[in-house]
Order: C-alpha cells, then sequence, then structure tokens
C-alpha cells in the first residue's frame, strides 16, 4: 500500500436545494484521523456523503471546494477522486466469486494481483476464500471482504455510511475495531456518518453534530 | 400521412386536389354503420370483462398455492401471439370443435356438426372471447408489476384490523391506487381491441367485418381508387377508438364518484364470498380456455383420420408437419431474422436511454408518453399513412421496413419491461464500483449489465414475442412480400384446411416460448454457482 499521506480539506462547502440550505461544513480531516459526523435521519448526511462521493444529484446546489492535499476533487468524477466508500451492506457483487470482487478494487495496472488478492484475504482471516459465492458468507466475512476490497483499490480518502449498523452487537466491536485499525494504518483521512454514539466513541476522532 | 388522402389528395394515383368523394363513397358502404358499432363495442365490452376479471382475482387472491398456481399458468399466455390464440379457440368452439366433440353425442345426440354460426358469428363474441383470452393476462402482469410499490399487504391488513373482509379490503384499499398505475395500459387494450385485424380475420364476423378488416380489405383492392376511401376509414377507425377512450374516460369519471359513496360506506363483509369464489373460477376459466385451445391445436397438428363426434382422433400422423415444413423455411427465418434484428436495435436504444437516465439523475419525463403513442393510436389508421410515406418517397416494401416499423411497438413493450428492473437496481453497486476507481463504462458492462441480465433477457423475450406477433404491420410494410409465420397463418384462415393452420399457429406459439425458456435458462446456468443471482431476479 502507497503511503503518500495527504490531508482532505472541505473547503466552505454548504449545499442548497431549491434555495434552501441544508448543511455547510469548512473543515479538515488529516491523515488517519476519523471525524465522525453524528445527526438524525433526514438531517443531511446522505447527501453531504453524496457530495464527497461525486454522486450529488443535480436537484442539489453545491458551492465550495474539496481538496485531497493540493488535488482539486470537487471537480472530478466520482471514479477519478480516489475516495473510497463502505455502505452499511457490505455491496460484494452477487455475479463475482470473492476474489473476483476483490479483483475488481485491484488498480488496473497492479502487479500480483492473484498475490495480493491472497494476501489481503488472510489478513482479515479468510485465507483460501477466493472461490467462494459471496452469498454463502457470513455477514461478518462479507464485511471483512468489502473492507479488503476498498483497501485494495488503494484509496486516498474513505466515506464510511453507517458501516457497522446491520452487524450483530458481538460482531459489531470486533470489525469497529478492525476497520478503524486497517484505516488509521493506512493513514487515510476518513469521515464516518453514523447515528451510533458507540461508533463515534471508537472511532476516538472529532465529532460534530448535524441537523 | 392518412388524411391527405381521406380528401382525395394522393398524386401517385392522380388525387391531386382535395375533396369529399372518398368520405362520400365511405358513408355509402351497406353495413359500414354495424362495422362501426362491432368495433366500438367490442374494444369495450372487451377491456370492461377483462378488467372486472383481473380485479376480481386480484381481490380474491390471498396467495394461497391454487392462486400462486393459477398465476404462474397465466404469464406464459402473453407470449403466445394473438393469431395462435385465435386458431386455438376457433378450433375449441367451432360446431366441429373440440367442445362439441367433447359432449357429443352423450349430451347433446348430435351424429354430425350442428349447423350453427358460433365462429365469425354476425354479434362477434367470438371475437371477443378471443379478445378477453389475450387481455386478462395482459392487464394481469401489468396489475403484478406496479402492485408491490403500493404495499398491498400492509393496506388490506390495516383495513382487515378495521373489520374488513380480505377482498373487500383489496377493493376499497388497493384498487383505488392501483388504478392510475394501470390506466396506461388499459386504454392501450382498448386501443387495441378497437381496432384488431388479425383476431377479428380469424373469429370476427364476416358480413360485414370489423371496421379495421373493412379497411385492410379496401386498401388492398386491386381498384387502386379504393385507397382513397380506405384512408377516409383509416380516418375514422382513429376517430371510433377515440370515442371509446373518451367513453371509457367519462366511465371512469362516473365510477369515481360514485364509488366514493361505496368506499366510505363502512360495508365490511356483504360481497366477500362472491369475490373470494368469482374471483379464482373466473380467472381459472380463462386460463383452462387458453390451454385447451394450445392442446386443440397441437392434436388438430397431428390428426389423421377424425370422425365427428369422437373425441379424439382414430389415427395420428405426422404428415401435416412434414408437408408444411419445407414451404414455412422462408417465412420462419424471416421471422426470425426480423424480430431478432428488430430486438437488438431496440435493447441497444432502450439500454441506452434508460443508461443515460441513471448517470444523470433524470426521473421519468413526460416524453415517454410519445414512446407508447404507438400502443394506443390504432395500427390500421397509422400505418396505411406510414405506407402511402413509404410509397411518395419511394421507399420499396423490404425486410428493412418491415425491422423498422415493429421496432415502433417492440421498443414501448422493451421499455416497459425493463425500465422498473432498471431503476429498482440499487444505485450503490455502481456507485461502489465508481469509488473503486472503475471508469463508468466498465461500472455499466461489469456490475449493471451483469446485475441486470435475468430482466433483460426477458424484456428481450417480450420484444421478441411482440415482433412475432404482429401481422399488420408486417403485411402493410412488406407489401405482401416478406412472409412470416404470422402472416402465413393468418392468410390461411380462409383456406379452412384446419390441420395445416394448426400446424403453422403452433410453430407461430412455439416460438416466443422458445425465447421465455432460453430468458429462464440463461441465468440459471450463467450463475449456477452464484446464489443470490438465482433469487434476486
Amino acid at each position: 500500500m502507497t503511503h503518500n499521506l495527504q490531508t482532505l480539506h472541505i473547503k466552505q462547502m454548504s449545499i442548497t436545494l431549491a434555495g434552501e440550505t441544508l448543511l455547510a461544513m469548512h473543515r479538515d480531516i488529516a491523515p488517519g484521523e476519523v471525524l465522525t459526523v453524528m445527526g438524525p435521519s433526514g438531517s443531511g448526511k446522505s447527501t453531504l456523503l453524496a457530495y464527497l462521493a461525486g454522486f450529488l444529484s443535480p436537484a442539489f446546489q453545491a458551492q465550495g471546494e474539496l481538496y485531497l492535499g493540493d488535488k482539486r476533487l470537487d471537480t472530478l468524477p466520482a471514479e477519478r477522486r480516489g475516495i473510497g466508500l463502505l455502505f452499511q451492506d457490505p455491496m460484494l457483487f452477487p455475479h463475482l466469486s470473492v476474489a473476483g470482487n476483490l479483483r475488481f478494487g485491484l488498480p488496473h495496472r497492479a502487479k500480483n494481483k492473484r498475490q495480493q488478492v491472497s494476501q489481503a484475504l488472510e489478513q482479515v482471516g479468510l485465507a483460501g476464500f477466493e472461490t467462494r459465492d459471496p452469498a454463502t458468507l457470513s455477514g461478518g466475512q462479507q464485511a471483512r471482504v468489502a473492507l479488503m476490497r476498498l483497501l485494495l483499490s488503494q484509496p486516498r480518502a474513505v466515506l464510511l455510511d453507517e458501516p457497522f449498523s446491520k452487524l450483530d452487537t458481538a460482531l459489531r466491536q470486533e470489525m469497529r475495531t478492525l476497520v478503524f485499525g486497517q484505516l488509521r494504518e493506512a493513514g487515510l483521512p476518513t469521515l464516518l456518518v453514523t447515528h451510533d454514539e458507540a461508533d463515534a466513541n471508537a472511532a476516538g476522532g472529532p465529532i460534530i453534530a448535524l441537523g | 400521412m392518412v388524411l391527405l388522402p381521406a380528401f382525395g389528395y394522393l398524386p401517385v394515383l392522380g388525387g391531386d386536389t382535395f375533396h369529399l368523394e372518398a368520405w362520400q363513397a365511405l358513408w355509402g358502404r351497406a353495413g359500414l354503420h354495424r362495422s362501426v358499432l362491432l368495433s366500438y363495442f367490442s374494444g369495450l365490452i372487451t377491456t370492461l370483462v377483462a378488467l372486472f376479471i383481473v380485479v376480481l382475482f386480484l381481490a380474491a387472491s390471498q396467495g394461497t398455492w391454487i392462486d400462486r398456481a393459477i398465476r404462474r399458468m397465466v404469464s406464459p399466455l402473453l407470449a403466445i401471439p394473438h393469431a395462435a390464440v385465435a386458431f386455438g379457440l376457433a378450433f375449441l368452439i367451432a360446431p366441429s370443435g373440440l367442445l362439441v366433440r367433447w359432449v357429443s353425442p352423450g349430451l347433446t345426440g348430435w351424429e354430425r356438426p350442428p349447423d350453427l354460426l358460433i365462429v365469425n358469428d354476425p354479434l362477434g363474441l367470438a371475437l371477443m372471447a378471443g379478445l378477453i383470452l389475450k387481455e386478462v393476462p395482459f392487464l394481469l402482469l401489468m396489475s403484478l408489476a406496479a402492485l408491490p410499490q403500493l404495499r398491498p399487504e400492509q393496506r388490506v391488513t390495516l383495513a382487515r384490523s378495521l373489520g374488513y373482509a380480505p377482498g373487500i379490503a383489496w377493493l376499497k384499499c388497493v384498487f383505488p391506487a392501483l388504478y392510475p398505475l394501470i390506466r396506461l395500459p388499459v386504454y392501450a387494450v382498448i386501443a387495441y381491441a378497437t381496432s384488431v385485424v388479425d383476431m377479428a380475420l380469424i373469429l370476427g364476423p364476416t358480413l360485414p367485418p370489423t371496421l379495421s378488416v373493412s379497411i385492410l380489405t379496401w386498401f388492398n383492392d386491386p381498384d387502386l381508387s379504393r385507397r382513397f376511401m380506405a384512408s377516409a376509414g383509416a380516418v375514422l377507425q382513429l376517430g371510433v377508438t377515440l370515442a371509446a377512450l373518451l367513453t371509457w374516460w367519462l366511465g371512469e369519471q362516473g365510477i369515481k364518484r360514485l364509488s366514493q359513496l361505496w368506499l366510505a360506506s363502512g360495508s365490511r363483509t356483504s360481497g366477500s364470498t362472491a369475490i373470494a369464489l368469482g374471483g379464482r373460477a373466473l380467472l381459472a376459466t380463462v386460463t383452462l380456455m387458453a390451454m385447451s385451445a394450445l392442446a386443440g391445436l397441437a392434436l388438430f397438428s397431428v390428426a389423421g383420420f377424425w370422425r365427428f363426434p369422437d373425441a379424439l382422433p382414430s389415427t395420428f400422423t405426422l404428415d401435416h408437419w412434414q408437408r408444411i415444413l419445407p414451404s414455412v423455411a422462408t417465412p420462419l427465418m424471416n421471422t426470425l431474422s426480423i424480430g431478432l434484428v428488430a430486438t437488438l436495435i431496440a435493447a441497444v436504444l432502450v439500454v441506452a436511454t434508460l443508461e443515460h437516465a441513471a448517470r444523470h439523475h433524470l426521473p421519468a419525463r413526460r416524453a415517454q408518453w410519445l414512446l407508447y403513442l404507438p400502443l394506443i393510436v390504432p395500427q390500421v389508421a397509422f400505418l396505411f399513412g406510414l405506407v402511402v410515406a413509404a410509397e411518395s418517397v419511394a421507399i420499396r416494401p423490404q425486410h428493412a421496413l418491415v425491422v423498422a416499423v415493429h421496432l415502433l411497438f417492440v421498443v414501448p413493450y422493451l421499455y416497459l419491461s425493463l425500465s422498473e428492473a432498471y431503476r429498482r437496481l440499487d444505485p450503490r453497486w455502481v456507485q461502489v464500483a465508481l469509488s473503486l476507481g472503475v471508469p463508468p463504462w466498465r461500472a455499466f458492462w461489469q456490475v449493471r449489465l451483469p446485475l441486470l441480465l435475468a430482466p433483460l433477457l426477458t424484456a428481450c423475450a417480450v420484444s421478441l414475442a411482440v415482433s412475432i406477433g404482429q401481422y399488420l404491420p408486417t403485411l402493410l410494410l412488406g407489401g405482401g412480400r416478406v412472409p412470416t409465420i404470422t402472416t402465413e397463418a393468418v392468410a390461411m384462415a380462409s383456406g379452412g384446411n384446419r390441420r395445416l393452420v394448426a400446424v403453422l399457429a403452433l410453430l407461430q406459439a412455439l416460438l416466443p416460448f422458445i425465447g421465455f425458456s432460453l430468458a429462464l435458462l440463461i441465468p440459471r446456468l450463467v450463475w449456477a454457482k452464484r446464489r443470490q443471482m438465482r433469487g434476486a431476479a
């Protein structure tokens, strides 16, 4: 994994819908830092994620700028921003094998793809799972594959959309430790959106409240 | 283009002044008003009956195994072309048909076929029966597609907790919300039924025939001046269809007003038994009729010597198949090539449109009404215009022209069958792919298309079935020189050799069936090792 650690700058961002301001933010997220955004549903959390990741519907107007280091991101299409996403569902492609899902994340010109995939699986205790159908994996296993797919794509920043809310209570703490550990180790600036206090505490970073 | 000749303007035929002679000739036709009334009433009555059957079944349906079995039997009926259903029904109910044979001489005492005019009856009852057999599966599937978004179980459960019987609960809480969603298909059914040609040729009255059939006869008359009258007739057909649609719309408004009283009357159980029994019985009857019609086709196609009151032929033979197969090679190839090319073009167009809309977050637009126009405007009315237009710019009838006109009908159906699946696909799939750094075209080919493979193949099978079933567009734009299974089968209708007609009609029904089987089979084979992909579609 390359370690060109850079800070994510959200500059003077404000998102409006039909002239009404939904949310505004001016904030830096340092490498390895997790910024937690908390708020009830309807507070604009998903709009914030859509803006950062590049999926904002044209119904919204966004002002402000988004930088990673000194590279401007908000003018780039989603696939060239280098911002990875984890949803509350693992979203493993059901038509691909476990290895197929991980390879999908690998950059086109990556070397030793097979080796990278098996290493990634070993890292999360799923060695030998390459040919498995994702639908046959348990929820926790799927979540771990999704995390490794994200990391193999070598993102430069990560967005987490309530990634633990659908896991069993027992699994939740384990996955929090794993996800935050891996992200911190990779030194990625991370934005976590959640309504669970425990997520925010485990993230260990600054917390802002929306709505 | 159909308006000008209707008022006497068609330079090719020397008509370069505007006048009303065509209309005078048209009004002068004996039996014209009868033709008009036949078209108008057969359209309205069949739509009403078909909608009634579908609504009653949905109200009665509780998701039990019987209900699911009936539903499953209805869906394949949609794939069977109109002409094949019409032939099957004719063989079933004709005086020497299966039904009479099964009850003779035991119940009727008939040793010879009774001298009754059942098929081609002057009131068009046989035609209406045939139309209903095709309209019920169409309306049922359209309703089933629209229902999930209304969450009918919740509504019914709520109403039942207030003391309403299940059937009444459905009628009062689900149907009023469902109807607006299936209004367009209902209008399409009215338009189709008022102007149908192939079914009317096979089952409809003959003296006089329905308006649409009369128009076709005039159009193909060797006396070219009849074309002016045909054009005037096409305009009149448009008027008849519009009148039927208007009548229906007025009826809708009236029922809306009146039903307010019933909806809020508080009556909770009266009539619920009738709904529960009637809904299932009616739909089961329709399904059984259609199935027996097909079985009858199969029986006639292999029947050898078959004395009248015998329920089954005394000998079976493959002679009819062997006799006809060499001569249908060309029509078969035409049918398949036209269907496949039209489906391919339509699939590319529709997927490109949907992908564009998905990428730019475009909502469903009003312009989509334009797409459905070919389904609402009667075929006879605008196809003649197209023929006249093609002739006036000297485009000769040929395969490409037939494909082009099939596209008019194939594209809307493909769009109808695919757009819901496309829109319902979780946008996060493509978002995940893009956020992993994959360019949009790869996300499309490697994520969106594989996930939509099953609905896409089903939509293509629908489109193929629609193309195979087209009679009038093929006949007119092909100028009679592009024979397909459908045009050949309908052409033989008046010829009277039942066994040969049965072979052709079966072939016609078989092709869409193969298409649908492949659409079901391919995803199962491709995703044999992917559990979620088999259940998800």
